[in-house]
């Protein structure tokens, strides 16, 4: 397995019953990478970054996720991943900075790293005054992007984000993707699943789900020229048509 | 270890900052020691009574004087005729009606045999009962007086001591129920409710992502819950002694390690729901219905468990409570040692145990 590789998946599959949620999928995410994961409603997008979370045992199939295989060193792997869950993440009756203290602790940081961390991600954030604001008094941007710098808080190597931006005004969506940005910068691969066809061309590489397979996987600009389609919007349409199955 | 007491604190501040659950929490136990020990009694006192006198003569006048002068009995009506006695059950005013024949104190002196009747209101057969022994032992007492130095040829006189409790007081039996009420509800409700309210929140998921290890998750939910319970077995304990004046026989320290043990029992039981509940809701309901009623129906506390039909008993046994019931009677009350109760303490330290086990292997495989 090559390093540069921070996703491996091969022939992952996650079946509930007669229902096959994941079919069988191979894809690899390169380090450093933001992977857009994409799909309709009940494609099988959630199931799948479960699995690759470890809150889901796979059916069959392999993954390797950060170098450690995903059935025999699900510590190792938990250690190594930060994951913001489509639910909001966060506790309401925590204030920010004991929010950012929890996780930080819970990830085993040292009492000067939760210090540091913390005061460097309030003045990213312009959070300063708000620092003993109980989370429930905030805006929705403003807690997801906490969400988000909580996620990050021990620096993983990959950072799992489920629908992040759900319900945010587009300001706040474009201030998000630049934190995305970052951290992909700083190194860290970003593996996220979004409803926003305009995301999507932010990715450098996306996947496209369609009933539990993946029926696509490009860059946006190739995805486009592949199916003759001015946006990723039309890519998605033509795709997630051939579904049969529907919401749920 | 200090991933464990980033997780206790955070438990902390969730408990601290509901402030309406925490007054809950810590008045529930002092308003049901209060209103058991002063509104709900099952002693009668000052109970209202009729009285029909066609005799009026020393002898039911003597009666009657000593029923109003004790503390049971309030004579509230006096009536004319036998035709009245039921107007005034009736009306609901009277438990007991009195009745003297006419000739009372003469039947008595000269035929050696005279009747008074109590006719008493048996819709509360436990309270009709009552009266009508306390009436009779007015009256034998008062037969006894009359027949002075003389004693009757052939008489078996019957001397009763009441055990642990003489005098008869309500209270000694409803502290440990009380007491096992209490921490049903605080430990398994309020346990089960926060970790399913986390996997409602959906926190849940980002705590079993993080690398934290789910037993310490699990014994992290607990700690609060265990330390607001024993600050409520110290009030209950407090109360009792001080306001309800129920003696604490037995050994102190026995007494309050066994109420720990059972609160851990509690706390292993909600964790053990919270496995099994997908909302707060049903988490609430579980506890009520499947905790909660046991403890108040088939612990002994409110019905004795001995006069229960057989399948009513067997089920008994798998209710924690009425172990610890059990226990806390014979340690508080009759002041017995660990030489008696170590059972009954196996037993809750056994389910515990099982509790435990089964629940942090549930929450285990939710990780699946």
């Amino acid at each position: 397995m090559s390093n540069d590789l921070a996703i491996s998946a091969r022939q992952l599959t996650k079946r509930f019953g007669d229902f096959t949620a994941v079919d069988a999928i191979t894809f690899d995410v390169k380090r450093g990478e933001i992977f857009g994961f994409l799909g309709a409603n009940g494609a099988g997008k959630t199931t799948a970054m479960r699995m690759l979370c470890g809150l889901s045992f796979p059916t069959s199939g392999t993954a390797t996720i950060a170098g450690f295989d995903l059935a025999g060193e699900p510590e190792k792997i938990k250690r190594s991943i930060g994951y913001m869950s489509q639910k909001f993440s966060l506790y309401d009756d925590l204030s920010i900075v004991e929010n950012i203290r929890f996780y930080g602790g819970i990830y085993g940081l040292t009492d000067q790293e939760i210090k540091d961390k913390t005061s460097q991600l309030l003045e990213v954030l312009h959070l300063q005054d708000q620092a003993k604001t109980l989370t429930k008094a905030l805006p929705l941007g403003w807690k997801q992007k906490v969400a988000f710098s909580v996620a990050m808080v021990h620096q993983p190597k990959i950072v799992f984000l489920d629908e992040p931006t759900g319900g945010v005004d587009p300001v706040t969506r474009r201030e998000f993707w630049t934190m995305i940005y970052e951290a992909a910068h700083a190194g860290t691969t970003v593996f996220v699943t979004t409803h926003y066809m305009d995301e999507a061309e932010y990715c450098d590489r996306v996947s496209i789900m369609v009933d539990g397979r993946i029926e696509a996987l490009d860059t946006p600009l190739r995805l486009k020229q592949q199916f003759n389609s001015a946006s990723m919007e039309g890519v998605f349409i033509q795709l997630a048509r051939k579904a049969t199955r529907s919401d749920g | 270890m200090k991933q464990f007491l980033f997780f206790v604190q955070k438990e902390f501040y969730h408990v601290w900052r509901d402030k309406r659950t925490m007054l809950i929490l810590f008045g529930m136990p002092i308003m049901q020691i209060l209103i058991f020990g002063f509104a709900l009694t099952n002693e009668v006192k000052n109970a209202r009574i009729a009285v029909l006198d066609l005799a009026k003569d020393n002898a039911s006048r003597g009666i009657i004087e000593q029923l109003s002068a004790s503390r049971y009995f309030d004579i509230g009506q006096y009536l004319t005729a036998a035709e009245e006695i039921e107007k005034a059950f009736q009306s609901g005013t009277v438990k007991m009606a009195v009745v003297f024949p006419s000739g009372f104190e003469n039947h008595l002196l000269h035929g050696n045999q005279a009747t008074v009747q109590l006719i008493a209101d048996a819709t509360d057969p436990n309270v009709a009962t009552t009266l009508a022994n306390y009436a009779t032992g007015i009256i034998m007492d008062y037969q006894s007086g009359r027949r002075g130095a003389q004693p009757a040829p052939l008489s078996i006189k019957t001397e009763i001591r009441m055990l642990y409790n003489p005098q008869l007081k309500g209270s000694y039996s409803f502290v440990p129920g009380v007491m096992a009420m209490v921490l049903m509800l605080v430990c398994a409700m309020m346990t089960s409710i926060s970790i399913v309210r986390e996997k409602e929140m959906g926190t849940m998921e980002v705590i079993l992502v993080s690398p934290i290890i789910p037993i310490r998750v699990v014994i992290a939910k607990m700690v609060p819950y265990f330390l607001l319970s024993a600050v409520n077995i110290g009030s209950i304990l407090l109360l009792s002694v001080f306001v309800l004046d129920v003696p604490i026989q037995g050994n102190l320290g026995l007494l309050v390690s066994e109420c720990l043990l059972f609160t851990v029992t509690v706390l292993s039981l909600g964790l053990l729901i919270s496995s099994v509940a997908d909302s707060q809701q049903v988490a609430m309901l579980v506890s009520l219905m499947g905790l909660f009623l046991p403890t108040v129906m088939l612990s002994g506390f409110m019905f004795p468990v001995e006069n229960m039909p057989t399948a009513l008993q067997v089920l008994s046994n798998l209710v924690p409570a009425k172990w610890f019931y059990y226990i806390i009677r014979n340690v508080m009350i009759k002041g017995l040692t660990f030489d008696y109760v170590w059972r009954e303490t196996l037993v809750l330290a056994g389910m515990t145990l099982f509790f435990m086990v089964v629940s942090v292997r549930k929450f285990k495989t939710r990780l699946e």
